[in-house]
């Protein structure tokens, strides 16, 4: 017997019995439907969570970046001296270093008055601290007193800004302080703040006037061409106080992904999410299984008595669960694939389908049905042929 | 000529202990290629456990039996495996596979040897089921056929894999007279051209002259051969 043989003919009877009950196959297909677009959404707020979380630190431009060992991630900082960063410049590999202030602040809507907290971004507008080109374009107009750039992937709620500036109305208030908004900007948001806007160091004073220049949230260097990021970093380690973190870039990144992931519960909250909609799968797909074996034991009992080996019924079985999870994913990617568009159109969260997450799930989709199997095929050893007669 | 079933002092019991129930005491029999031998006795006399033993199904532990050449008695799975593969059965409900048509459910007895390609599997479901007079049922599913037919589609399927030995536990049991009749004439036509060996157990005294030997059996003994 070839092995073709070995699993075409379990596979072809396990084939004729599930469509021989259609509104049985059709139930155990959302079953497993259900199980994997759940699946994918979890996967993919998780995914878009971490990616949108370092949206912003994806954007910076520097090659070291200081930030206090108390901070648990950018978003919600604490403050160092800006004087430690200035010695960082002892270092000869050292080019630039360019503070950088962050404060939470409620804009208001233009059109409808209301207030929502967005995050405000104050640096020096000459420093270039943020390969995003619009930042640049407009440096210039940065410098004037009381303008901000506005980030355009902000949600709705802030208003349509884009129509609002070409109709001219730019002048609303941030943190009760009014501003013009001279142009429109793409950096990302994030779980913690809705909107974005950039400003000059200055105007976040104005805009924050409780906080003291001295104090800054992160603190970016730049170095001259060549230098060794890793030394550099090793010998400001030394150099700086022990009080604060010395990152590189790649660094900063794992580090904000891990707050999202580690410490704060949204991590575990997704991969519960995912954990949760395996089982539900599993126990759908094993429910489906066993009352077919159940409902087959007579059947399976003949075939033993006709000679059939205890195998055939292992991989018919498996053969099921694996009909089961193929017929349940196609129609369940395809599912989230348009439920990730609405997604991306209606939260503004980038949700990408891409093959890493299809291969995936699909795995995922098979272990729980190879799972569900692997649990039904005790019950065949109720299939007793003795019975028979 | 051999016995094809050589049954010797054959004991069995259901149970353990001060439980114990005997079911089959002693019994002895040889039957012979070609035979038809016909199991009759009340009910729980054990012709059924007799059955079950000779076709592999069951095991027993004391005595000896021995169906083509193999003992069954304190056998292991693979050898009772062997032995029922060139078995045929015939139950008392007919026992086919629902999902599966008359001529899917023939062939599956072709498919465990594997020795044919699909077509030749086909073809020769085919020709049984139109030997048992199926010919135009040949893609109906069980439940569109009647008792009588289904119980025609169990015989085709026991006889396609051409065994040496067929075993039929109450096979009109769930049929009317006639039906009941043909199906057993079917089987006995088809198996003498075949030299086919039957064992088949029933309490319808109406279809007592196909056999070629009556056995009795009564409180797992046998009275009268």
């Amino acid at each position: 017997m070839t092995l073709i043989d070995w699993f075409y003919f379990p596979a072809r009877l396990a084939w004729r019995q599930l469509v021989f009950d259609r509104t049985k196959l059709v139930a155990a297909i959302f079953g497993v439907l259900f199980a994997c677009v759940l699946v994918f959404m979890q996967l993919g707020f998780r995914d878009a969570l971490y990616a949108s979380a370092i949206s912003t630190a994806l954007k910076l431009n520097g090659d070291l970046f200081l930030m206090h060992k108390q901070s648990e991630a950018l978003w919600r900082p604490v403050k160092f001296k800006r004087t430690e960063l200035m010695r960082a410049l002892g270092n000869p590999a050292v080019a630039g270093v360019y503070p950088l202030y962050l404060g939470l602040a409620p804009f208001k809507n233009i059109e409808t008055q209301t207030k929502r907290t967005l995050m405000v971004y104050g640096f020096d507008p000459d420093s270039q601290i943020f390969s995003v080109e619009t930042i640049r374009d407009q440096q210039a107009g940065l410098k004037l007193k009381d303008t901000v750039l506005f980030d355009e992937y902000s949600r709705p709620e802030f208003g349509p800004l884009r129509q609002l500036l070409q109709a001219g109305r730019n002048i609303t208030e941030i943190n009760d302080y009014k501003i013009a908004i001279i142009g429109l900007i793409k950096l990302g948001v994030s779980f913690a703040a809705d909107g974005n806007v950039v400003t000059s160091e200055l105007n976040f004073m104005r805009i924050f006037p409780k906080r003291d220049r001295g104090d800054i949230d992160l603190g970016i260097i730049k170095l001259y061409p060549g230098a060794s990021i890793k030394q550099t970093q090793a010998e400001l380690r030394l150099r700086l106080n022990e009080f604060v973190h010395v990152f590189t870039y790649e660094e900063l990144l794992q580090y904000e992904k891990n707050y999202w992931a580690n410490m704060a519960p949204i991590g575990f909250i997704f991969g519960f999410g995912t954990i949760m909609g395996w089982v539900v799968g599993l126990v759908i797909v094993y429910q489906i299984l066993f009352t077919d074996i159940a409902n087959l034991r007579n059947e399976f009992a003949t075939l033993k008595a006709i000679g059939y080996e205890q195998g055939y019924f292992i991989r018919v079985v498996f053969a099921s669960a694996f009909f089961l999870a193929v017929l349940g994913f196609v129609p369940g990617c395809a599912l989230s694939i348009g439920l990730y568009h609405l997604a991306e159109s209606q939260i503004f969260m980038p949700m990408p389908m891409t093959l890493h997450k299809v291969v995936t799930v699909f795995a995922f989709i098979l272990s729980m049905c190879a799972m569900a199997g692997f649990l039904a095929i005790r019950k065949l050893k109720a299939a007793d042929p003795a019975d028979m007669f | 000529m051999t016995a094809i079933i050589d049954v010797d002092r054959l004991s069995f019991s259901f149970g353990s202990g001060v439980l114990v129930q005997p079911v089959l005491k002693d019994v002895t029999i040889a039957i012979r290629q070609g035979e038809i031998v016909l199991i009759t006795g009340p009910s729980g006399s054990g012709k059924t456990t007799f059955l079950t033993i000779i076709g592999g199904l069951r095991q027993a532990f004391h005595g000896s039996v021995k169906v083509l050449d193999q003992q069954l008695v304190n056998s292991d799975e693979q050898v009772k495996i062997k032995v029922r593969q060139q078995i045929g059965y015939i139950f008392q409900q007919h026992n086919l596979l629902k999902s599966l048509t008359a001529l899917q459910n023939v062939s599956m007895t072709l498919e465990m040897g594997n020795t044919l390609t699909e077509q030749q599997r086909l073809e020769r479901s085919a020709q049984m089921l139109t030997a048992v007079g199926l010919g135009d049922r040949l893609h109906y599913k069980p439940d569109q056929l009647s008792a009588g037919q289904r119980q025609r589609v169990s015989i085709a399927r026991a006889l396609v894999g051409q065994p040496k030995i067929v075993l039929a536990d109450e096979p009109t049991a769930s049929l009317d007279k006639q039906s009941g009749y043909e199906a057993v004439s079917i089987l006995k036509q088809l198996a003498k051209e075949s030299q086919t060996t039957i064992l088949l157990v029933t309490h319808d005294y109406r279809i007592l002259d196909v056999a070629d030997r009556v056995v009795e059996l009564e409180d797992g003994v046998i009275k009268a051969v």
